[in-house]
């Protein structure tokens, strides 16, 4: 009973988060500046971080929470390495 | 795994699925740079990090629970670091705010900024 009741609000918050990540790719393309894509591709790489986190909870597969952390890792690092090279021009003098 | 286990899980899958929709609406709805960021990094942050934390109520304190954990912390420095640095590349591009009511600060000359 409370199985299926777990089940159900795993799959529909995924579902809503892979809704949302489509929702925030209209921000990357439409945006105006070129801040505005990059403030949308980290809310898409959060809301990965998410998907992989209940992808984790849904299968039971405890290897999927380090895959989040890696996907975070790669979307601060790009988030820093895209802002430097906005602004300066290159990432590495 | 027993119900009130089973249950907590839920309650923190669904709080963390309004907050990433809560900043998701804001990061399509605002009108400004500056303001689609505080939207994202913060909504979506505690989003990501209550899903996270669901995970380590479902794992237990060993193994992927722990590394749950890590993803929290990891997330909460992370993101406001991210989120400045945006805002700061926005200001150096000169990006201005959506309407007439609010401005920068004087620019104050201290010593080693630049």
């Amino acid at each position: 009973m409370a199985s299926d009741l777990l089940g159900a609000v795993l799959n529909g918050a995924i579902v809503l988060t892979a809704a949302l990540t489509l929702f925030a790719g209209y921000r990357v393309v439409r945006g105006p500046t070129v801040p505005d894509r990059v403030v949308a591709l980290d809310t898409i790489a959060t809301n990965v971080v998410a998907i992989a986190g209940l992808y984790a909870l849904t299968t039971g597969e405890g290897l999927f929470v380090t895959v989040s952390l890696v996907l975070a890792i790669i979307g601060f690092i790009s988030t820093i390495a895209v802002s430097q090279y906005v602004i300066e021009g290159d990432i590495i003098e | 795994m027993n119900a009130i286990q089973q249950f907590v899980v839920a309650a923190l899958v669904a709080v963390g699925s309004f907050f990433l929709l809560i900043g998701t609406v804001g990061l399509l709805r605002f009108p400004d740079v500056y303001n689609r960021m505080h939207a994202s990094s913060k909504a979506t942050t505690l989003g990501a990090s209550s899903i996270l934390l669901a995970g380590f109520a479902y794992y237990g304190p060993q193994g992927a629970g722990l590394t749950s954990l890590v993803g929290i912390v990891f997330l909460f420095l992370t993101a406001p670091t991210g989120a400045h640095l945006i805002s700061r590349s926005a200001h150096k591009m000169g990006v201005p705010f959506y309407g007439q009511e609010a401005e920068w600060p004087e620019e104050v000359d201290e010593p080693g900024s630049d």
